[in-house]
Parts: structure tokens; C-alpha cells; sequence
């Protein structure tokens, strides 16, 4: 029967950051390589403008409520980064020494920012990550940014993987961008990785893995339909000697808890310790005539000093003011200007002042007319790692309701009162800066309908030192599973307070020598040096001398 | 710019009572003016078009959601809540219309809060179709987005949503203040990250 069975050297389970990049190293570094990726693969043209169920907006997401905490990741080819808006930041320098809720570091020792600075400097080169100007920030940055200065506050455009000459602030960023200049992994590591012979499976949506008697590991999968995710298209299975996987965090541990009954006992962190990166959102609705009274802004040709909660792309300025390592933990947060489109979020803002419901009714409508001034600001603090995952569904991370996007999940979240601490702390601060002088009304979005809302999914699989607390040793591989790496957002063991692509995308960089040596140690023929997926080599200049195989466990 | 869809769209059909009922509801999410004197789905506590005139039922109705099969239920469960309610306030309901539709808009609004309140043991149901009942209205779901404003869709065109380029796509070319409108913090490394 295993005659029959197909093989590959190293499979990938998922394709956006952490998937994508350790395919296209271990592909060029000669490994056969099978992607499974259980979302659609969409070419450029069917990135649409269309907030209609079944447009590129609902194929390419997933939206899974749970007990407490919602989820929105990525459900394509690309995963996050097709439908992420771009914002790279790297994490600051006091996340890395966190102690979150087990009383001592909860990153591994050899991970520091300055031990993984040479790795960020690999992704800026990878993904053109650069440094955006003043004249790149779009109106609701240029605004949060004159409100923060006029609160006393800094704030700075955000470093971006967008290649802003062709970029039309059309603020479609999460239907996929048609004109190329996100740099999603899908024009850079996903095709340098085909180049190179890794084979990407669409609508592969891999269930659980088994043993085979020499010591490898059975994929199993089953094919989704490709327009109604509810329905299945049979199942197969792929023999490979090394499992990659990178299914994003919401769905990263349960495959390994369906597993657990044929691979024997999973690390006690797997599905728990699951983090929302302490995220929270607030909405202002701002008086345009103190916007340009106070804030001195206009737009000109009649347009409203402001009024252009529509126009941009994604987050462009943020504020760092609070992300201070002399603060204590649960009291540091960045302050992000975001754009929040309409149908994913918009019933979940509350009306400032409201005498009767704040999320339905009257007055919901008439802030629902103001829209277009709508400023919505990101609050990215520290939460305290408390979500965990119940049994696993009969398929995939949810029990999926609609066609495509929206799924009920087994992710329980009771926010700590070190969570609320930090919520409310930014909350206040988010008020303080945008109530000053009459400039907005603000309120926070409800929990009341479906928990806390995560668009940044960490550490249900996390790395650490501590057996007890760490699902993966700190080369991503997972604790007595030896030819099982984690690289996604779930790999991260905590809150990061700012936007976590950068870091998931470093870790995922490397942790790729160590997936090389253990690939080596199976005996398959593949080697580790291969340059940025554009051909740069500056950033492997870099990194190259942190991996003499003696010191690799430093790297 | 409209990717062709294979599987062909499909409409449950409900029943009278279950469409004013759910109608109703709607409108309680997102209110709306009443279509004609006499509409008693509509409470007409707003002054233009609300959830139902944005095609609320059309996208409740599409199998799409995974809604659609429990509506009648929902629509019974609504009424049966409405009925418990009035008891407890001691109203006395117009029997010609559905108990959830025969309640003010204020009564209506209360007894939503109620049935979306944390703990409540239906509150995920109801959560889902609050959410749907606002898609309709805040991003027309059921509806190519250009051809709905087009259309003059109420929900779209109510947050002053703009028309599209002609191939359909949004461009905005003015885009920002393009100025400096604070002072960077000073801990910014060259490549523009916290340091």
C-alpha cells in the first residue's frame, strides 16, 4: 500500500508568511517541496472591489467566532499577507524580555530583539520593507497625527511593504491587491519558491498527521470545494520525512490536537496560551469643523477637512508614545491608525453618548451617516496569553456557517485583569488624545457580541525554554515530535504591541537553518544560503556567519 | 470586474408571518422609513431607508449566510420572546400582526438588548442575525458594491460611499495632507520601527 502513497521530502502546511518562506529556502536549498493551503489561489485580476459574499473579500478570510475571542486570519494562497495591510514594524526591544502570566521570560533566551535584528533585516530586503514619508500617509493618518501633536504626543508613518508608485489608496488592502503594490508573499516568496519546484496545493486543508512505521509523518488532508467552504471534495494523504506548519494560529494547534490521538502526547502548550496581541479597537467620530479650526487640516475643493475614512491603505501613522520598557507590563501599547472596512466590523462600534443601545438602533444609524468621519485607532497592548482551544471540530479550525468566511470556533478567551488593565489604559489615552478641545467623540467597539476581536492571532503554539509553558524548543521544533516545526504566528509566544508580520516573518527566516539541519539529519539532500527571493544578497550577508553549525543553536 | 459565479444563487422561501417578523427585526438593527402608510414591520422611527430597504431579507433569505434554514425558526422564536415579554410588561399585544411585529420600537429594542446580552442562552443566534440585518445596510452584501450604488443603494449611499472609476475599481488620487503633522518619536530606528 505505501507503494502507492505519495512522498515528498518536507511537507508545508499553509502558505503565508511562515509556510512561504521556509518552502522557498528549503526548496532552493534542493529539498522536494509540498504546500498544502487549505484557501483559494487567486491570480491578480480576481482581487475585486466588492463587498459581496463570494467576492475576493469573503473567499480570502476566515472569521471564526469563539467563547470570548474572534479571529480574523488569512484563507489563501499567501495566507495573511495577501489580505494583511502591510504595516512591518519591528517588535520593540522590552516585548522580548515579557513575563506575561508565568512569572519569569517567556521568549526563549537566545531570542532578543538584538539576536533577531539580523533576521528583520533579511524580511526588510525580502519584502522591500521601507520607511514611509509623511507624503505617503493617507488623510486618517495625517489626522491622528495632528491630533496626537496637539495632545503633546509623537507619532510616525509606519515602516510598510508597500511599493507606494503603485499604489491608488483605493483601501482595498484586504481583498487582495490587484495592482501590486503590497507586497504580499505572492510576488516574491511564493514565486521564487515554484521557481525553485515547491508545488502549492490549493484547497488542501490538512486535518491531522499520523506516523508511518520508519519514523515519518502521514498528511492528511481533505479537498474544500472551491466556492462553498462547507462542502468537501474527498481527501488524500502525502508521506513526508519533515512536517512544516504554519496554518496560521488559529488553526496551527488544532491539527496537532486531532493528531494527538496518533502521534502520542502533544506538548501541554499546544492550544493554550493563545494570544489576541492584546488588540483593541476604538472609533471617533470627529467634528469636521473642529478639525479644521483646531487641527488646521483641509482637503479642499469642497471636500470636508477630514471626511475621508474611505481613502488609503490600511494603517499609515502610529504612535509610540506609551511603548516605554521603564512602563511595567500590561501599561505599554501602540496607538495605530487603522482603516476598518465596512460588513467586518462596523456593528461592533458603539455610539459615543448613546441614550438607548450602542450598537444597533437610532443613533446607531445616524453615526453610521458619518462614516466618512469615522477615524478608527488600533490599540496593540499587552494581554496575558489566556485563550485556549476546546476539543477540535469534526474538520478544519471551525464549524463553518456561511459559504465562505464565517466559522464558529472552539477558542475560549476570559480576558485577565492585567488584559483589561492595558485595555482600558490605551482606551483612555485613545479618548484623551481625540476628545481634546471637542476634536471627536470616541468609543471603544463592544465585546458584548463576539468577544474580543484579534486580527493578529499569536502563541497557541508557542517557543520558549520552559517545557511546561512552550509547545516548541527555540528552533521551532515542537517538543518530543522531532520533524515537526512551527513557524506562524503561533510560534510567538506573546503579545507584541505593535503589528506582528515583521516578527513572524524574522522567526520564520530563523528558523529555516535549524528546519535545514534536521531535513539534513533524514538525509535528504538540501542546503541553507539561498539569497532574497528577489535575488538580493545583502541581508544573507548578514546572517550567514550566525550559522556555523556549532553555534546554530544560538542563532 | 464581477468574477462569474458557478453555483447559482439561492433563496429560501419563507412564509408571510416569518418575513414581517424578520422584517421587523431588521429594522430594529438599522431603522428605516415606513414603504407604505400602514406598514407594521417598519416602526418608521427613522427618515429613509434602513436594514429592510437595503435588502435585508435578500441576504437573510441566500443560502450563502447559512442563516437561510433557520429563519421560520428565529422568526417563531422572535414572536414566542415577544409574546414572554409583554406578559412581563403587561402589554397587551395587537393580535393582527405577529407579537414581535405588534411591539413599539422601544419595546423592540429592549427585548433585543435582552436577547443579545452575554449569558443569554440564544445569544449567538440573534448575534448572527443582528450582523447580517446591519451587512445589508452597511455593505450590501447580497449586491455587487458598484452596481448597488449605482442603484442608489440606501445603506451605501447613507455613509457617503463613492462611486467607483469606470472598470469598477476605487482610485483616490488626493490621498493625504502630505505634510509633516507631528514629531517623530525619538527612538525610531533608520528603517522606521520602535527601536
Amino acid at each position: 500500500m505505501s507503494a502507492t502513497i505519495e512522498k515528498t521530502d518536507v511537507l508545508v502546511i499553509g502558505s503565508g508568511f511562515g509556510g512561504a518562506i521556509a518552502a522557498y529556502h528549503l526548496a532552493a536549498g534542493g529539498a522536494k517541496v509540498t504546500v498544502l493551503e487549505r484557501g483559494p489561489w487567486l491570480k491578480n485580476d480576481e482581487f475585486e472591489h466588492d463587498y459581496k459574499l463570494g467576492s475576493s473579500y469573503t473567499r480570502i478570510f476566515d472569521f471564526v467566532v469563539g467563547d470570548g475571542m474572534s479571529v480574523l486570519g488569512g484563507n489563501c494562497v499567501g495566507g495573511g499577507s495577501v489580505v494583511y495591510f502591510a504595516a512591518m514594524p519591528r517588535a520593540p526591544e522590552f516585548v522580548f524580555d515579557r513575563h506575561g502570566s508565568i512569572g519569569r521570560r517567556m521568549w526563549p533566551t537566545s531570542v532578543s530583539r538584538e539576536t533577531l535584528d539580523p533576521w528583520y533585516d533579511r524580511i526588510e530586503e525580502s519584502l522591500s520593507v521601507s520607511r514611509q514619508e509623511w507624503s505617503d500617509a493617507s488623510y486618517a493618518g495625517g489626522l491622528w497625527a495632528a491630533a496626537c501633536d496637539h495632545a503633546g504626543r509623537t507619532a510616525n508613518p509606519l515602516a510598510a511593504a508597500i511599493d507606494n508608485s503603485r499604489c491608488v489608496n483605493c483601501n482595498f488592502m484586504m481583498a487582495g491587491c490587484r495592482f501590486e503594490a503590497k507586497q504580499s508573499l505572492t510576488v516574491n516568496y511564493l514565486p521564487a519558491a515554484i521557481a525553485h519546484g515547491a508545488e502549492i496545493r490549493p484547497l488542501h486543508e490538512v486535518q491531522h498527521l499520523t506516523r508511518t512505521p520508519d519514523g515519518d509523518y502521514r498528511v492528511h488532508y481533505n479537498i474544500v470545494h472551491d466556492e462553498d467552504y462547507r462542502l468537501q471534495n474527498g481527501s488524500g494523504v502525502i508521506e513526508a520525512k519533515i512536517v512544516v506548519m504554519a496554518a496560521g494560529a488559529g488553526a496551527t494547534p488544532v491539527i496537532l490536537q486531532r493528531s494527538e490521538a496518533h502521534l502520542g502526547t502533544m506538548p501541554r502548550a499546544v492550544g493554550r496560551y493563545f494570544s489576541g496581541n492584546g488588540e483593541r479597537l476604538n472609533t471617533a467620530v470627529l467634528n469636521e469643523d473642529k478639525v479644521a479650526e483646531i487641527l488646521g487640516l483641509t482637503r479642499g475643493g469642497g471636500d470636508l477637512p477630514y471626511g475621508a475614512n474611505a481613502i488609503g491603505k490600511g494603517p499609515t501613522v502610529a504612535s509610540w508614545d506609551k511603548l516605554d520598557g521603564s512602563l511595567p507590563e500590561y501599561s505599554r501599547y501602540s496607538l495605530e491608525q487603522l482603516y476598518f472596512p465596512p460588513g467586518l466590523g462596523t456593528i461592533l462600534a458603539q455610539v459615543p453618548d448613546a441614550t438607548g443601545p450602542t450598537w444597533f438602533g437610532k443613533e446607531k444609524k445616524e453615526i453610521l451617516r458619518n462614516w466618512k468621519s469615522w477615524l478608527t485607532i488600533f490599540c496593540m497592548t499587552e494581554d496575558d496569553n489566556e485563550g485556549v482551544f476546546g476539543p477540535p471540530p469534526a474538520t478544519g479550525n471551525s464549524h463553518r456557517i456561511s459559504q465562505q468566511m464565517l466559522g464558529r470556533g472552539n477558542l475560549s478567551y476570559r480576558p485577565t485583569e492585567n488584559t483589561w488593565h492595558g485595555w482600558n489604559q490605551a482606551d483612555a489615552d485613545v479618548k484623551e488624545i481625540l476628545e481634546k478641545d471637542g476634536l471627536a467623540k470616541v468609543m471603544p467597539w463592544t465585546n458584548d457580541l463576539v468577544g474580543a476581536y484579534t486580527v493578529h492571532p499569536l502563541a497557541s503554539c508557542r517557543m520558549g525554554d520552559d517545557p511546561d509553558t512552550s509547545a516548541l524548543d527555540d528552533t521551532n521544533e515542537l517538543r518530543g515530535h522531532s520533524g515537526i516545526f512551527v513557524t506562524d504566528g503561533s510560534a510567538v509566544p506573546g503579545a507584541l504591541t505593535v503589528n506582528p508580520a515583521m516578527t513572524i516573518a524574522a522567526l520564520a527566516e530563523r528558523a529555516v537553518p535549524h528546519i535545514v539541519a534536521a531535513a539534513q539529519d533524514k538525509g535528504i539532500a538540501v542546503a541553507y544560503g539561498a539569497p532574497a527571493p528577489a535575488g538580493y544578497k545583502s541581508g544573507r550577508k548578514g546572517v550567514l556567519p550566525l550559522l556555523k553549525r556549532k553555534q546554530l543553536a544560538g542563532v | 470586474m464581477q468574477t462569474a459565479r458557478r453555483i447559482p444563487e439561492r433563496r429560501v422561501d419563507i412564509g408571510d408571518e416569518a418575513t414581517i417578523t424578520l422584517e421587523a427585526y431588521a429594522d430594529t438593527i438599522v431603522p428605516g422609513a415606513k414603504r407604505w402608510p400602514g406598514d407594521r414591520a417598519i416602526a418608521g422611527v427613522s427618515s429613509d431607508g434602513g436594514a429592510v430597504a437595503a435588502g435585508a431579507l435578500d441576504l437573510l433569505r441566500w443560502d450563502a449566510t447559512g442563516i437561510h434554514d433557520g429563519l421560520e425558526d428565529l422568526a417563531g422564536r422572535a414572536n414566542g420572546h415577544a409574546l414572554a415579554y409583554a406578559e412581563r410588561a403587561g402589554l397587551e399585544l395587537d393580535a393582527a400582526v405577529p407579537p414581535f411585529v405588534a411591539l413599539d420600537y422601544d419595546d423592540r429594542v429592549r427585548l433585543i438588548q435582552e436577547l443579545t446580552t452575554p449569558g443569554h442562552p440564544e445569544k449567538d443566534f440573534w448575534v448572527l442575525l443582528s450582523l447580517f440585518c446591519n451587512m445589508a445596510f452597511d455593505s450590501a452584501a447580497h449586491l455587487h458594491t458598484a452596481q448597488a450604488l449605482e442603484d442608489g443603494h440606501p445603506g451605501l449611499t447613507a455613509m457617503g460611499i463613492t462611486q467607483p472609476d469606470t472598470d469598477g475599481l476605487w482610485r483616490f488620487q488626493d490621498f493625504g495632507y502630505g505634510r509633516q503633522l507631528a514629531a517623530p518619536h525619538p527612538h525610531t530606528t533608520h528603517s522606521g520601527s520602535p527601536a
